[in-house]
């Protein structure tokens, strides 16, 4: 059957070969009904396969970055380039794990689907996910620990059974990019290590993600990179580790 | 016991309405589930008062009733959906100051004419006059609203239950809410047939609700909201024939009791 992509992608799934996965240049975001940048002259190059953290506050801009990268917040000045291209275009090429408010916990929907819904962008409008998409979504399933879950309604589950579930739909899409915001945020013990355990799997798959905390003690893997925000802005490590110290974050 | 049954359809007009009850049950209670879970309940009962003007005009002039309600829900549709996404004012305010205007205006329009039997037809339904014609255009309707339901299925889900997401893999979220709207405006058109402009809500709101508190899954929803909705309808147009109650009043009021027979079997299951 013919695909109906929900958006033309011009990448056909190959990057530019030397490019890096992610490639961000002096990024300046304005909110709406905002005068003060969201984000002021963020530089920030992720090579393919790495592991990066974004580390700050509440409210320094770290989920603003991630959904400039996805695409849903337009930069007023500087550039993003995903594998040497711009944003968006390679739509199924990025998955994103959106901070848990952002869904509607209450709507009658099983785990499973809710996991489904990660191969949606590769099947586009009408078709329905066949055996080899419900393969990849037993996979994950089992592969975070949801086997005895999965036909729960999502409303359902405890706040880290909802971020295993929202990373096995992040990784049954097959991205080579995933940004992560906040994947540990209100997490129990058992899904912390089961997440850090995934994590590391995704260095051996060769897959790069970046991932928003404003803990990072609460990571446990080690990561290629941090990129510390704060109120916007960019600061090096040596500036933000004191601060952070003082905020009672490092 | 059979003969009681049977009895009210050996005329014309109650098999008419008995095929517009159960049509016009499907639409709704499917679409319904929408409605619930994306709380557009409000915009619903709004598109419903808004196709007054529409229907008024068309009786004005002469033309098909429904075609004036279709041109004045699908206006009104597209309209809500355009001002809720400036931000002047709040959506809800904006629905209330379009719907109320656009429902006196109808009432103004009616006052310049002569007939209020007909005014009394729009506001509570006549599901007993339904005319052949009428009839084809509301299975019209179910078709597209059911095929609609189905074919994108997978798009309305997830646009519903996580629209960041959805927007994420390039589905355009404002394009399935106008689609849903206008689906919604059909709807409504339909449902005026049965029970009139002020309770063809209830048809889209009350049968979702309930089924709503008896499972969590999407599709048992729509098929248990279908089950009541029609239900109401047939239950409704007996009471109508041998109460000689007001069809589109008891096919509501069905609908309700099966609300709180549905709210009071969750309440002990839970208890």
């Amino acid at each position: 059957m013919m695909t109906l992509p929900y958006r033309r992608e011009p990448c056909h799934g190959q990057s530019v070969p030397g490019e890096a996965a992610v490639s961000i240049r002096d990024l300046t975001i304005v909110l709406p009904d905002n005068d003060r940048p969201a984000l002021d002259g963020i530089s920030l190059t992720v090579p393919a396969g790495s592991r990066v953290a974004l580390v700050g506050p509440n409210g320094a801009g770290k989920s603003t970055l991630l959904k400039a990268i996805v695409g849903l917040l337009k930069p007023r000045s500087g550039s993003i380039l995903i594998n040497g291209m711009p944003v968006r275009s390679c739509l199924h090429g990025v998955a994103y794990l959106p901070q848990r408010g952002e869904i509607d916990w209450h709507f009658p929907m099983t785990v499973r689907t809710m996991i489904e819904t990660g191969r949606y962008v590769h099947l586009g409008w009408i078709r329905r996910p066949g055996p080899a998409d419900r393969d990849l979504v037993e996979r994950e399933i089992g592969r975070l620990g949801l086997d005895y879950l999965a036909d729960r309604q999502i409303g359902q589950l405890s706040g880290g059974q909802q971020q295993r579930t929202m990373l096995a739909r992040a990784l049954v899409q097959g991205a080579d990019l995933l940004l992560l915001d906040e994947p540990m945020n209100a997490v129990d013990a058992d899904t912390r290590q089961i997440l850090t355990d995934v994590l590391d799997d995704l260095r051996t798959e060769d897959r790069t993600a970046i991932i928003a905390t404003h803990d990072l003690d609460r990571l446990a893997n080690t990561f290629d990179d941090v990129l510390y925000l704060s109120d916007g802005h960019q600061m090096s490590a040596t500036d933000a580790v004191p601060g952070l110290l003082a905020a009672g974050i490092a | 016991m059979i003969d009681w049954l049977t009895d009210p359809f050996r005329y014309q007009f109650m098999l008419n309405g008995l095929y517009a009850a159960i049509l016009v049950g499907i639409t709704c209670a499917t679409l319904g589930s929408y409605v619930v879970l994306r709380r557009m309940a409000f915009i619903g009962d709004a598109l419903a008062h808004t196709t007054l003007p529409g229907l008024v005009v068309a009786y004005l002039q002469g033309w098909s009733l429904f075609g004036g309600a279709v041109v004045a829900g699908i206006a009104t549709a597209l309209g809500i959906g355009w001002l809720s996404k400036r931000s002047e004012v709040r959506e809800d305010t904006a629905i209330g100051i379009v719907f109320t205007g656009m429902f006196a205006f109808g009432i103004l329009l009616i006052s310049t004419a002569r007939s209020f039997r007909d005014l009394t037809h729009m506001l509570f339904g006549n599901i007993l006059g339904v005319t052949d014609q009428e009839l084809g255009l509301i299975a019209g309707i179910a078709g597209v609203v059911v095929l609609a339901l189905v074919l994108f299925h997978k798009e309305l889900e997830l646009a519903s239950v996580d629209p960041v997401y959805a927007e994420v893999i390039g589905l355009r979220t404002d394009l399935i809410r106008y689609g849903l709207l206008v689906l919604l405006a059909l709807a409504t058109v339909a449902g005026i047939q049965a029970v009139g402009v002020v309770l063809t809500s209830a048809m889209l709101i009350t049968p979702a609700a309930a089924a709503s508190l008896l499972t969590n899954r999407l599709p048992r929803m729509m098929a248990l909201s279908t089950v009541i909705g029609v239900g109401s309808g047939v239950i409704g147009l007996y009471l109508s024939y041998y109460a000689d109650y007001s069809s589109g009043a008891s096919i509501v009021l069905t609908a309700t009791a099966c609300f709180m027979i549905a709210w009071l079997y969750r309440a002990f299951r839970t208890a």
